[in-house]
């Protein structure tokens, strides 16, 4: 068991935390057809967008209610009306997923009524299904705001369960914030390999993978289909990955009927493991060749990896799933995690992170709590890469954003496939700091007076290239 | 919002060295140039934004942002403005309001709190703090927090309001200046004052570019006190009142500056461009000759003419070897429409062809420059929607286009070369240096075989591939 500690100052310094309206976006981005709308000042999209356009490098369609100072006094309803008409008549989405901000809810309208009245009087919104999600900036981060967008889709378009039981079977899938293009792709493949189709909720490896469209389409391209989304309740099984994902998948069994498991993570032998293992017994089939072979492939790249994670001290940061996900996988290779922050205090399970201590802070408690650790490797998004260079060690970037390389949604983390290749860039990000040894190395044979900090200092310092 | 806020606002829209308000009639003038934005189709930053784009070159101070997380959170270390020395503004500090923050109204003691901790741990020459929607919502006093700071703690701390829901990026920038006008500038005294000291105003030392310009200000012995804000440090715009001369760059985003400062000190200012080789001989020529009106040595100007001569044979000279794959090669220019005559005059000095430049933020006087660079209004657009931009350009009627990363993607998805000129590049253009990049930077897109490459087609598209025989007969 972790302690966990709330490093709650007056001054953040280095935000590890997304917003939740942004966390709200993505999801509603995995939509077919869909167009994200931020009720709130035009700055609040602004910053959204850049900051997802840099991550996914993909032309994303974010709109705003453009508050400005009167509709902040006297209510935002004319400008959420006029936004819904608008966007509908310029973009034509089949689907609009209204996030709220800090600003509209400090003022505490009642959007629901008002999104009602809005349908009802206005025909032209006949053909878009419109879902709002409450995510005030101030409240939790990028996994409430996901998670509460999933649920407000459940709740407002997942029809009651009609009995038919589809071919192949199907199996609902709700992904976490911090699933790539590349985990739910493995998912699907997996749960497929078992015979089950699969319905993701929501579904960013069809929306935001980076095809080239023959024609401009200024909505999402690709996402889950609305049409499957009424349907989940035909599902035999909902598997909910991370534990931000247990609210809507205990609403879409409480609403359909169907059974749901939440697992904590898909990163590790472990929990990639007990994934297939559900999807087995979901399915009453035994596992194929293929995903046999994936193992063993991951057996092997633990064996030659792990040289270069026993003993080796590590920092990470990042919202808690993905926190959690990550320093189980560091501490089943051998990993000291000596720096844990978790961007927000949202979670149950803080104190089950393979950690001695959770501190909830920002990037400068991570930056001050790896120097005081003498971490050898940072693992946190791109925004890490400051305190990295003032460490002077390497930069594992995981979660969001990742604007400094490419490829962030092609990079997977889950699976017996995510995990290998995760040891693979872990070793090889070690391999590439690592010095040859020279005398130096050793000038102290005989050593001075013995020091227990010394010898730690000594033993960390000197790795060899094999 | 208080009434301090609302009739700086009123004051900075009546900016009497503005042209486009001095074209206005009364009526009009009273309505302020913000246009109201649409909801459902609006883009582009706030005034809070803006005024952080505009202050954060100050290196060395800190920047505390007052509000919610998304303001900072969403938004932090997202350009590349350098510093040659401190690199406090890079950090991003907020006091991250909670829900009990605002339901017991902690906020200002929030605030004050985190003040302390920023200079107890950074020792700051100076903390900007700014304002942002639902502080100023629920009426946190900025001002009054950082009066009590600056008295309790003896480090200046500055009230930037400008919360995003007052109006757009461009607003902001302007609030930022007055913020600088009413609590900086002028507040210390410089501790060398030379006859050839130069301010510039609006450049943000983005990429670096500041640093292709002050080498040729070096050499011909004019000093920079100060760039607002680029590579800036607190005390060098604090005491930047001494200087002789101001220069004002980026278009008028921060004229009332320069109106106030000659207004108050007596200091002449220029409009200028450091785009382009003949806008930066031009610059360097009108600086030279206004420090010499006002008791600079005359031999400027003749140090001035010689580096000219110098630095256009040269830049010339390393842009002939691209000029023929580049004359007569079609542009899409679509800025934000600030600088668009800038890049128009570099563009055009090289042969290349402008089809269409977006004017959308430009003013009238920007919008006649265009017109006089292009020979009348035809090529001058307000905005082109996505999709008809996706369109000129999937049907070849450019080669390239130029722009900010907002279309980025639409170009890249219509499989058409494109480059970064906005405030997010990573490339420096500025100076003779900066053209024969540009230069070189457009040849290597427009030359790259990829765009052969991604216009491949694929094999089942071909009428005679196996694959394509295959599904036909399978369907």
């Amino acid at each position: 068991m972790a302690e966990l500690v709330n490093a709650r100052k007056a001054l953040m310094t280095n935000p590890l935390k997304s917003s939740a309206p942004l966390g709200a976006a993505l999801a509603y981005l995995g939509i077919a057809g869909a167009v994200p709308l931020l009720h709130g000042a035009q700055g609040c999209t602004s910053f959204a967008l850049v900051l997802t356009v840099r991550h996914t490098r993909e032309a994303i369609p974010l709109q705003t209610t453009a508050l400005d100072e009167v509709a902040t006094i006297m209510g935002g309803a004319d400008n959420l009306e006029q936004a819904l008409v608008n966007l509908t008549k310029r973009m034509k989405p089949r689907f609009i997923g209204i996030a709220t901000t800090a600003l509209v809810e400090t003022r505490g309208e009642d959007m629901e009524g008002d999104l009602r009245l809005i349908l009802a009087r206005r025909p032209e919104l006949a053909g878009v299904r419109v879902v709002l999600a409450h995510t005030p900036d101030y409240h939790g981060g990028l996994e409430d705001g996901w998670s509460r967008a999933v649920a407000a889709i459940i709740e407002t378009i997942v029809e009651p369960a009609d009995g038919a039981a589809p071919l192949p079977p199907q199996v609902n899938l709700l992904p976490g914030v911090h699933q790539t293009a590349a985990d739910i792709e493995w998912m699907v493949e997996t749960a497929q390999a078992f015979g089950l189709a699969a319905v993701v909720l929501p579904d960013v490896s069809q929306s935001l993978d980076g095809t080239v469209p023959a024609q401009y389409v200024a909505t999402t391209l690709g996402g889950t289909a609305l049409e499957d989304i009424v349907r989940m309740g035909r599902a035999r099984h909902t598997i909910a990955i991370g534990e931000h994902m247990r609210a809507p998948a205990e609403l879409l069994s409480a609403r359909t009927g169907v059974p749901a498991t939440v697992l904590r993570s898909l990163t590790g032998l472990g929990p990639a493991d007990e994934f297939v293992a559900l999807l087995s017994e979901i399915s009453g089939r035994p596992a194929p060749a293929g995903l046999r072979r994936q193992r063993s492939q991951l057996l092997d790249a633990m064996l030659d990896g792990h040289f270069q994670f026993g003993g080796r001290r590590v920092a990470i940061g990042a919202d808690p799933d993905l926190l959690f996900a990550l320093s189980g996988f560091f501490a089943a290779l051998g990993a000291d995690i000596v720096a844990a922050v978790a961007a927000t205090a949202n979670a149950p399970h803080l104190a089950a992170c393979a950690a001695k201590r959770v501190v909830v802070g920002d990037l400068m408690d991570l930056e001050d709590l790896a120097r005081a650790g003498g971490a050898e490797l940072l693992v946190t998004h791109s925004h890490g890469r400051q305190a990295a260079e003032r460490l002077h060690i390497p930069l594992l970037r995981c979660g969001f954003p990742v604007f400094d390389r490419l490829g962030a949604l092609h990079r997977g983390t889950a699976g017996y496939r995510g995990t290998r290749d995760l040891i693979f860039e872990v070793a090889n990000t070690v391999l590439a700091g690592m010095h040859t040894h020279g005398p130096d190395d050793f000038a102290s044979a005989i050593p001075p007076p013995f020091t227990a900090d010394q010898e730690k200092h000594h033993a960390g310092a000197s790795p060899v290239a094999h | 919002m208080n009434e301090a806020l609302k009739s700086r606002i009123a004051a900075v829209f009546n900016e009497p060295a503005c042209p486009t308000n001095n074209a206005k009639t009364e009526k009009e003038r009273r309505k302020g140039c913000s246009k109201p934005l649409t909801p459902g189709a609006a883009a582009g930053g706030c005034a809070f934004d803006g005024a952080k784009i505009a202050l954060q070159p100050i290196t060395d101070a800190v920047h505390l942002v007052h509000g919610p997380l998304a303001c900072e959170g969403n938004g932090w270390d997202n350009r590349h403005s350098g510093s040659s020395g401190p690199q406090t503004y890079r950090l991003g500090f907020t006091t991250d309001l909670s829900e009990m923050d605002i339901v017991l109204g902690n906020g200002e003691k929030l605030l004050y709190r985190a003040i302390r901790e920023a200079i107890a741990r950074h020792a700051p020459p100076a903390v900007f703090v700014y304002a942002t929607c639902v502080p100023a919502m629920i009426g946190d006093d900025i001002e009054a927090v950082c009066r009590h700071a600056t008295g309790k703690l003896g480090t200046p701390c500055i009230p930037v309001n400008a919360p995003g829901f007052v109006g757009p990026k461009n607003l902001g920038n302007r609030l930022a200046g007055e913020t600088l006008l009413a609590h900086v500038i002028g507040t210390r005294e410089p501790a060398v004052v030379t006859p050839t000291d130069v301010n510039i105003l609006g450049e943000y030392n983005v990429a670096g570019e500041l640093w292709q310009v002050k080498p040729l200000l070096e050499a011909i012995g004019i000093r920079l006190q100060a760039t607002i804000c680029g590579d800036a440090r607190y005390n060098d715009i604090a005491s930047c009142h001494r200087a002789r001369v101001n220069m004002m760059v980026c278009s008028s985003a921060l004229i009332n500056i320069a109106r106030v400062m000659q207004e108050r000190w007596g200091i002449p200012y220029f409009e200028g461009s450091f785009y382009g080789i003949s806008d930066t001989s031009d610059s360097l020529r009108t600086l030279a000759g206004m420090l010499v009106a006002r008791g600079a040595d005359p031999a400027l100007a003749e140090r001035t003419e010689a580096l000219i001569t110098a630095e256009e044979a040269r830049a010339w000279a390393r842009i002939a070897p691209y000029r023929e794959a580049l004359r007569g090669k079609r542009v899409l220019l679509y800025t934000g429409g600030v600088k668009s005559w800038s890049i128009v005059s570099a563009l055009q000095e090289i042969g290349m062809v402008i089809t269409h430049t977006s004017v959308r933020k430009s003013t009238d006087e920007d919008k006649g420059r265009i017109r006089a660079l292009m020979g009348g209004d035809a090529h001058m657009v307000d905005s082109i929607p996505p999709r008809e931009m996706y369109a000129q350009l999937a049907r070849g009627e450019a080669d390239i286009m130029l722009s900010g990363g907002r279309s980025q993607f639409v170009a890249l998805k219509a499989r058409t070369p494109w480059r970064d000129i906005n405030q997010e590049r990573h490339l420096a253009f500025a100076g003779y240096d900066g053209v024969v990049a540009l230069v070189a930077e457009l040849h290597r897109a427009l030359t790259n075989p990829v765009w052969q490459e991604v216009r491949r087609p694929a094999p089942w598209e071909c009428a005679d591939a196996p694959a394509a025989a295959h599904s036909a007969a399978g369907g």
